[in-house]
């Protein structure tokens, strides 16, 4: 590392630097800011020469409960979600970390990971194919179970749950797995050795070492998920209206700009502070 | 921890999850090579679906832009990360650490925000949407990935094999071309194909920021689920999947040499 004392170097680091920089103010951080400003317009300066600065939008959040009970709806699912995220992936990321070792270790902990990655719309588009009504999953448990059985579960609020748990539940496994792998193996057969019951074990040392971890993934699966969209609207049907496709229709349907900026900036508002809250444990997870 | 019937349930219930995770992307594919358009059982192998959408020139059209705009972003995100990381690994400067933290937002805020927020700025400043706006999106969502995977190799490399190339009489080109690139090179690759799958699979931000009818695949098929679907759209799903997996099982990898070596 070299300090900046020639200005030969003072111009090869802005050389360096400044085009993925002003990359970024100009797609992310000019965006998000003329966002907040346009939030508090009447109408969009392109559409309306007469357009004028009003606190409308932010009201119109205010005095129409319809957007506070979605934001609850939104908030709810998220929770949702997330708890369904750990209670299944907590248990996985155990199994990979401590009991399984060597190369399988390795390729398992790639599969599981390996589908995060893929596109997202067309996973829950894979859903939407299990879920119909006399679809593959309905056939498979008919031909199990004697009696007939009509699931019904495409456009239901339950399928937004399995489409989105299965999006981001590798969220939750990759950071538990990094932080349950941390944990040194000898604190383990320490414990072991003056008698401690696996139980023991799990609760005073794997999840007490481990939950900065854990609460990472949780915010990493907790944020998106309050501002999901495309999920709801794919597998909800009817029942799928959130926060977030409230906001599209702004943008795609109803063209109310300004509306949608507000409401934009409001969700940007709640995950921040989420975000902030969770950032002790966030930079705790990084080390 | 040895062998016991907790260690046996610990291992189906991985089983099980890897079921979940993978099921319904292999009933997908499964049904793109049924014959019935209505999804009907039993089964009956066809490729008949394959042959519609490669006779479908909107499916064609945005497939190839697709694939152009991810090339692009790949291209620029990667030159300009990696000149980043560079520079922010060399040199210690006021602000470097605002500069780190600043890579964060890009990644943590949903792409919601960041999609109708570049919508609502780009009509502002005239650029307005279409082709080029989308890969302005994309560039700016592929950087900060590019920029922490070359990071992360680069936070292993010993500046001092710079100091005895240059002691040896090296020139800074010379420098830059046979010791540090080669020894990042397994970042960049990685950065690189993060960068490729970042754009190929964007749906949110493609699709605030496309024209009608000038869209990327993601965006066609959002349509065409929301329009009533057929099995095409399940054929070009499961090449997108094939496509993405195969993408970032290389970036695996890519980033676990640069690791071990």
């Amino acid at each position: 590392m070299a300090d900046l004392v020639t200005p030969a170097e003072r111009r090869r680091l802005y050389t360096l630097l400044s085009p993925a920089y002003l990359w970024l103010m100009v797609a992310v951080f000019l965006p998000l800011s003329a966002m907040l400003f346009f939030s508090f317009l009447t109408d969009m300066p392109q559409d309306a020469p007469d357009w004028g600065v009003t606190l409308g939008n932010y009201a119109e959040f205010l005095s129409n409960p319809t957007y506070g009970t979605l934001m609850a709806k939104s908030l709810k699912l998220a929770v949702t979600v997330t708890l369904f995220c750990i209670l299944i992936g907590y248990p996985c990321a155990l199994v990979l970390a401590k009991s399984i070792k060597g190369r399988a270790r390795e390729a398992l902990f790639l599969m599981v990971i390996l589908p995060f990655w893929s596109n997202s719309l067309v996973r829950i588009f894979s859903w939407a194919i299990v879920l119909r009504g006399n679809g593959v999953l309905e056939r498979a448990i008919n031909w199990v179970l004697p009696f007939d059985v009509r699931l019904n579960l495409m456009f239901t609020t339950d399928a937004v749950v399995i489409g989105l748990v299965h999006s981001y539940l590798p969220y939750v496994i990759l950071t538990s797995y990094l932080a349950l792998q941390a944990v040194d193996d000898d604190l383990i057969d320490a414990a072991r050795s003056m008698g401690a019951s696996k139980l023991t074990i799990l609760r005073r040392i794997l999840l007490p070492l481990s939950l900065p971890g854990l609460l990472a993934g949780a915010v990493l699966v907790f944020v998106p998920v309050v501002g999901s969209f495309m999920e709801p609207r794919i597998l909800g049907g009817r029942m799928g209206t959130y926060y977030g496709t409230v906001i599209e229709d702004q943008f795609v349907a109803v063209y109310n700009w300004p509306l949608g900026a507000a409401l934009s900036f409001i969700l940007l508002a709640v995950v921040i502070v989420i975000l902030a809250a969770a950032s002790p444990v966030l930079k705790r997870a990084q080390t | 921890m040895t062998r016991s019937p907790l260690v046996l349930i610990g291992k189906i219930w991985l089983a099980l999850i890897l079921v979940f995770l993978y099921a319904p992307i292999l009933v997908m594919a499964a049904m793109s090579f049924n014959a019935s358009p209505f999804y009907q059982l039993p089964f009956q192998f066809s490729t008949d679906w394959y042959a519609k959408m490669a006779g479908n020139q909107q499916i064609i059209a945005a497939a190839i832009r697709s694939v152009l705009i991810a090339c692009a972003t790949t291209a620029i995100a990667t030159v300009l990360g990696t000149a980043a990381s560079v520079a922010l690994f060399r040199y210690d400067f006021p602000g470097k650490r605002i500069l780190q933290v600043l890579l964060f937002p890009p990644i943590a805020i949903p792409w919601l925000i960041t999609g109708t927020a570049m919508l609502v700025f780009f009509f502002a400043i005239g650029i307005g949407r279409g082709t080029p706006a989308v890969l302005i999106g994309h560039v700016a969502l592929a950087l900060p990935y590019v920029i922490v995977t070359v990071s992360a190799r680069l936070s292993s490399f010993d500046v001092t094999l710079e100091e005895a190339a240059r002691s040896m009489g090296a020139n800074a080109w010379t420098v830059l071309s046979r010791v540090t690139l080669p020894w990042i090179a397994p970042g960049i690759v990685a950065g690189a194909l993060f960068a490729f799958a970042v754009s190929f699979d964007q749906f949110v931000v493609s699709y605030f920021l496309s024209e009608p009818g000038d869209s990327t695949l993601p965006v066609l098929i959002y349509t065409a689920i929301r329009k009533g679907f057929t099995p095409e759209i399940n054929a070009i799903s499961t090449i997108i999947v094939t496509v993405s997996m195969a993408v970032m099982f290389l970036a695996a990898r890519f980033s676990k040499f640069g690791g071990s070596r």
